[in-house]
């Protein structure tokens, strides 16, 4: 029997979130956004990350694309959704924590241990906290070149070449393998997931992982003090003709 | 406390952020900047010569003239045994170089910071700004990024600080700029503009959308901006957006031209101290955060605008 040996593997961090299209509640205590009853998706960076590396082994630059995440144990409907979506396997690492980006950051690179990918790739920010930090933490952790904000993603057997948004245009980095890659919303459209997929998915492997049995602190470093909505600003007035509006900056600009 | 700000430059000149996290750095401790890149020397001096600058870092070789986070961030760390807190601005450089730092140094970073309530406690938002989280870091050093446009950058004056080389040469190897496509353009930088004219899908093409919009950023010495909407028609590229997913700004006068404000972009823009909004549609979203609103049509109101400002 021919043994098949896994030349290149993907890991693409997935993040369960408050689905975008709902809008968040601030709870009246002021202790956080109310997430009850609520939908949650993956993370829309991380469903473009790992449709970046579902076409990546479509080009036949991968042969295995392995999503990651960890959190809670609902987490795993965001994983059976990556599965659906063209993941191979799938790993769950749960932790009873609501984890920071370098707690979750030191939880992947314990489990990437086993995996030895080439390449990492995650969204370039969660849309609940906004950090932005996971994915180059990471590649501090592990030593490992980033390239962020990825509108288009290269990789061939020994490096990949990444167009990245910058503040004033696109940066084209190439970095030596293994790296970490994170994705902007230009870089590619998710392929929705088809009904027969849902399906397979069931019988693709989605590992748990204690977050408990790794041995790492992921207790939160942060004291989360209060959340509260933002000042709300008021309407203004209608005004009826052009012509006011030119005063109106008539008399902005002489202000 | 003993901030290190790292300068966001282009090699030749200090890009305004700077200054914003300058502030913001000021407000926490006493401030000194790391600049970091190749033949920069007159980044500098100018920052020698700002408000709240007490010593600037000057590491000035060929490994760093990409700016690389990798190599930034291990000179960054070089450096942190002497501070308290590395405070970088909220730019594509700074949220690259920041994250590096923090995981080294093992201490949680604080990003996008919008106030600074006391030295270890920040406001920041969260869900695009739907929501306003208030921080507390015990760590023993912080980290954090700023968001530029919630402070008012620092003047210059009258003398300057010690300018004190580093020596040490970060060369990771670990990433290579192999090219870049920056826009060049003689209008004010969006992220620092006292005024933008911005544009939504109905400005119809990216023709239709230059032709109408440009004459009146011109005459109001005012940068472009699209929604995200327009962006993704293709009208004008992805530098111009404003939003949750492009750029956060807070101009002093923020013109929306046929934009209905969805809230990824009102995310980027609500901040803005005079919001004039044109849009056809009375019932538009971007009514309800406008101070002055037009129910009309845009292609009859721009050129109107611009007679009566000519008048």
């Amino acid at each position: 029997m021919l043994e098949i040996v896994v030349q290149s593997r993907i890991v693409v961090l997935v993040k369960q979130v408050l689905d975008a299209n709902v809008r968040p509640r601030v709870r009246p205590d002021g202790s956080g956004v109310d997430l009850a009853h609520l939908k949650l998706s993956m993370n829309p960076f991380d469903e473009i990350a790992l449709e970046a590396a579902i076409r990546l082994k479509e080009q036949g630059a991968a042969q295995e694309v392995v999503a990651l995440t960890v959190g809670r144990g609902k987490a795993q409907d965001t994983l059976r959704a990556a599965l659906a979506m063209g993941a191979d396997r799938s790993i769950l690492v749960e932790s009873e924590f609501e984890l920071e980006p370098l707690a979750i950051a030191k939880t992947v690179r314990s489990v990437l241990a086993d995996i030895e990918p080439v390449l990492v790739i995650a969204g370039k920010q969660a849309i609940d906290d906004d950090c932005h930090q996971t994915g180059q933490m990471l590649a501090a952790l592990l030593g490992w070149g980033q390239a962020l904000c990825a509108s288009r993603i290269a990789l061939s057997p020994d490096q990949v070449e990444v167009d990245c948004e910058v503040d004033n245009g696109r940066e084209t980095l190439r970095l030596p393998l293994p790296a970490v890659v994170t994705t902007d919303l230009r870089l590619n459209t998710p392929r929705s997931i088809s009904l027969p997929n849902l399906m397979k998915a069931k019988s693709k492997p989605l590992d748990i992982v204690a977050s408990s049995t790794l041995g790492i602190d992921v207790r939160p470093r942060l004291k989360i003090v209060e959340v509260r909505e933002p000042p709300v600003r008021s309407a203004g007035v209608r005004v009826h003709s052009a012509a006011e509006i030119a005063q109106v900056l008539k008399d902005l600009e002489a202000a | 406390m003993k901030i290190l700000v790292m300068a966001e430059h282009n090699g030749t000149t200090v890009e305004s952020q700077t200054l914003a996290a300058i502030a913001a750095g000021v407000q926490i401790g006493s401030v000194e900047v790391l600049v970091a890149g190749h033949a920069c020397s007159a980044v500098a001096e100018r920052i020698a010569g700002l408000e709240g600058v007490e010593r600037v870092w000057l590491a000035d070789a060929p490994a760093f003239a990409s700016q690389l986070a990798e190599n930034v961030a291990a000179l960054a760390l070089e450096l942190m045994p002497r501070f308290d807190a590395f405070v970088a601005p909220a730019t594509s450089r700074g949220k690259a170089v920041a994250p590096r730092v923090a995981a080294i140094l093992d201490v949680m970073q604080i990003s996008d910071i919008v106030a600074v309530d006391g030295p270890r406690v920040f406001k920041r938002p969260i869900y695009a700004g739907n929501a306003i989280q208030t921080v507390e870091s015990e760590e023993p050093k912080l980290v954090l990024t700023v968001r530029t446009s919630a402070f008012r950058p620092l003047g210059e004056r009258a003398h300057v600080c010690e300018i004190v080389p580093v020596a040490t040469v970060h060369e990771l190897g670990l990433s290579e700029l192999i090219g870049s496509d920056v826009v060049k353009s003689d209008r004010p930088e969006l992220a620092s503009a006292k005024i933008i004219v911005s544009g939504g899908r109905a400005l119809r093409d990216a023709e239709t959308f230059s032709r109408t919009l440009a004459p009146l950023a011109d005459r109001l010495g005012a940068a472009i901006g699209a929604s995200r909407a327009a962006v993704d028609a293709g009208y004008i590229s992805n530098e111009y957006q404003v939003g949750q997913t492009g750029k956060i700004v807070a101009p002093e006068i923020y013109l929306a031209v046929g934009i209905s404000g969805a809230i990824q972009h009102l995310a980027g823009m609500k901040e803005s101290r005079v919001i004039i909004a044109i849009n056809s549609d009375a019932d538009a979203p971007i009514f309800q955060v406008a101070d002055y609103g037009l129910v009309g049509d845009l292609f009859e109101a721009i050129p109107e605008i611009l007679k009566q400002l000519a008048a």
